[in-house]
């Protein structure tokens, strides 16, 4: 009765994904023909089934989504990280001629790529760079930037509190959190292993 | 006496004094203006605040505006209207519930995702021919950047969307519909079943919703007896090319033909070049082709027998960092019109 | 000016692998995941002393993307411990990376109250 309820539902694209997956066995034809067990009881046997049906319409989708342009994305994420670490590069090496230490100038170079990531955002210029550049624009720390002050600015509405204090650490909190974890915990190892 | 049983089949209603469409009004945003239907529209936004200090609250004031402007154009006001059936994608549908608190009409707010036009359609149909009410007015409404700091990431976060991605539309459609006058009739309502075929990214909602538009279709075409070539246009709400190609092939898997008929909204809406991906989504994409180009198209006589199928993918930003897949619904409603003469 | 060059190689290979991580395994990994990933990536790659022969060649291009932001967490705690002990594992850490963190608190409150998002 259970079995026959849930058939009457799935009625109308049953057929089809019967089709479907005459389609995709066809195009595999390597590959085993699904067939389901008689052993297994009704409703276990509907749940089977079911994610055989996914299975056959999730291939479809993928025949029909546009290609994933990875090597184009790969090659403008390069482009853009790339140029984004040479420009933190050369503000180094800037301060680097001031006679500060390496580690004085990577901080002050951290100090000024947070600045111009999170002006660049509240312009509205880095989302248009991040269209383009995708990774090459998230994980250099202009990125980290923006992450802050996009949450931070688009939810001002909501008050100062609720709003910008909360929202600030939208997509920053999961990564102090497990950034501060990690660090922490390799302090111990370290304390206790050496 | 007992009235009769309006119902046809397993899921499509008959109606038997079948509602008109008095009106009909559009709001878009700048960026659906400049698409290849901008001049369809009764009124561009000029920037998405539409003069307000949010986004959410021009929502509100676009679907509000929208509704004065069927009413305006029908020649009536508030008092003449007995029900209104509004919604939205926000959370708690407050650009609806916000709007109606303007409008001095009882109100009846609904969520549909984006099929809430099909829907406030098809049980504003059913209050009207059930003798229920003389008038009901429906609108529904969307905002690009409302929707996606809700649903996404905020709008200026620099992330990438992949090439299926589909583009909120902004804008909001109302339609007035009533017992007795001239124009379009809607004589069909099939209302359709959750269908969930397992698809979990929830930018691919043309994938998730596909196999909802076809089951409902089938079901429409097989309660009702009819084919897909009996209607001039059969027009899906926001499958975007990809959930339009999907469409496509799983109605031919099933014997039936489509030609240049199946269209969809979200494709229709925008220029390739603007840039959207796989195109529009969203409450608004559907009402505001169907309460702009299509519905002036029809009263023009140039399509007799329209087939509009809403689409809507049912998640939320939790369900989906639960992991669980996309459950989709489409409902379609008929809409006829013989010109006069 | 090789050390530009480098820069540019070094950063644009972290990125272009985060790029390549995104892209197959959608939609699974989101942005948060890419940032969360490469901090706890970088710092454990420099615990094991993986991460500073990145530096000396890369220069900014192995400090500036997040990871980077991992090695200074790490190194920060292991400068510590040696310098205070079992304390110094829960401060070090969060003293070699407080500057960046401020800034971005501090820029990041700063722009959103003079910026309007603009869609």
């Amino acid at each position: 009765m259970y079995n026959q309820n849930l058939k009457n539902k799935y009625n109308a694209l049953f057929n089809i994904v019967q089709r479907l997956k005459e389609k995709k066995e066809q195009a595999q034809p390597q590959k085993e023909k699904t067939t389901i067990p008689s052993n297994l009881n009704p409703v276990e046997q509907e749940e089977l089934q079911k994610q055989i049906d996914q299975q056959a319409y999730q291939w479809l989708v993928q025949q029909h989504q546009p290609r994933t342009t990875w090597l184009r994305n790969t090659i403008l994420a390069f482009l853009v990280g790339g140029i984004i670490c040479t420009l933190g590069q050369i503000i180094q090496n800037y301060f680097r001629g001031f006679g500060l230490t390496l580690r004085e100038a990577g901080t002050v170079t951290v100090f000024i790529m947070v600045f111009l990531g999170a002006f660049l955002t509240g312009l509205g210029i880095y989302d248009k760079i991040g269209k383009y550049g995708g990774a090459g624009s998230i994980i250099p720390i202009t990125g980290f930037a923006n992450s802050i002050v996009a949450s931070a600015m688009e939810f001002k509405r909501e008050g100062y509190v609720y709003g910008v204090g909360a929202r600030l650490f939208n997509v920053a909190g999961p990564v102090l959190t497990f950034g501060f974890i990690i660090s922490v915990l390799i302090g111990l190892l370290y304390y206790f292993f050496t | 006496m007992q009235q009769p049983i309006k119902k046809i089949g397993k899921q499509t209603l008959q109606f038997m004094q079948p509602p008109v469409v008095l009106s009909f009004a559009s709001i878009v945003g700048p960026m659906e203006g400049k698409g290849p239907y901008g001049s369809a529209f009764d009124y561009i936004l000029e920037d998405t605040l539409f003069g307000e200090k949010s986004w959410e609250k021009a929502e509100s004031k676009m679907l509000r505006e929208t509704i004065k402007m069927t009413l305006q154009k029908a020649n009536l006001t508030a008092p003449d209207v007995d029900f209104m059936l509004a919604g939205d994608l926000l959370n708690q549908i407050v650009a609806a519930n916000f709007a109606a608190r303007e409008i001095t009409i009882p109100f009846l707010g609904l969520y549909g995702a984006c099929s809430t036009m099909a829907e406030s359609i098809g049980l504003g149909s059913i209050l009207i021919d059930g003798g229920f009410a003389h008038r009901v007015i429906a609108g529904v409404s969307s905002h690009h950047h409302t929707a996606e700091r809700q649903f996404r990431f905020p709008t200026e976060q620099g992330v990438h969307r992949p090439l299926w991605s589909q583009w909120t539309v902004t804008g909001s459609g109302g339609i007035l519909l009533a017992r007795e006058g001239n124009g379009p009739v809607i004589t069909h309502l099939t209302v359709g079943q959750v269908v969930d075929l397992g698809i979990k990214d929830s930018n691919d909602m043309g994938a998730a919703m596909a196999p909802a538009a076809v089951d409902t279709l089938i079901r429409h075409f097989q309660d009702l007896n009819r084919q897909s070539l009996d209607y001039d246009l059969i027009l899906t709400g926001d499958l975007g090319t990809v959930g339009l190609k999907l469409t496509w092939e799983l109605l031919k898997m099933e014997g039936y033909r489509v030609e240049n008929n199946l269209k969809d909204c979200g494709v229709l809406l925008y220029h390739p070049e603007q840039d959207t991906h796989a195109g529009g989504s969203g409450c608004g994409c559907s009402a505001v082709m169907l309460c702009g180009p299509i519905l002036r198209r029809v009263v023009e006589g140039a399509y007799r027998r329209v087939l509009f199928v809403g689409t809507g993918a049912l998640l939320s930003p939790t369900t989906v960092y639960q992991g669980e897949s996309v459950p989709s619904i489409a409902h379609a409603v008929v809409i006829e019109y013989i010109p006069p003469g | 000016m090789v050390s530009l060059l480098t820069a540019f190689v070094i950063g644009g290979v972290l990125c272009a692998l985060g790029q390549i991580i995104m892209d197959f395994s959608r939609p699974v990994v989101t942005p948060g995941h890419i940032l969360v990933g490469y901090v706890t990536g970088g710092a454990i790659l420099s615990a094991l002393g993986l991460y500073q022969p990145l530096i000396d060649i890369g220069g900014a291009g192995a400090t500036i993307p997040l990871s980077g932001f991992g090695h200074s967490l790490a190194q920060g705690a292991i400068a510590s411990v040696k310098a205070d002990g079992l304390l110094g594992a829960f401060s070090g850490g969060i003293q070699a990376t407080a500057v960046g963190i401020a800034a971005a608190v501090v820029f990041g409150f700063t722009m959103a109250v003079l910026f309007n998002p603009k869609g």
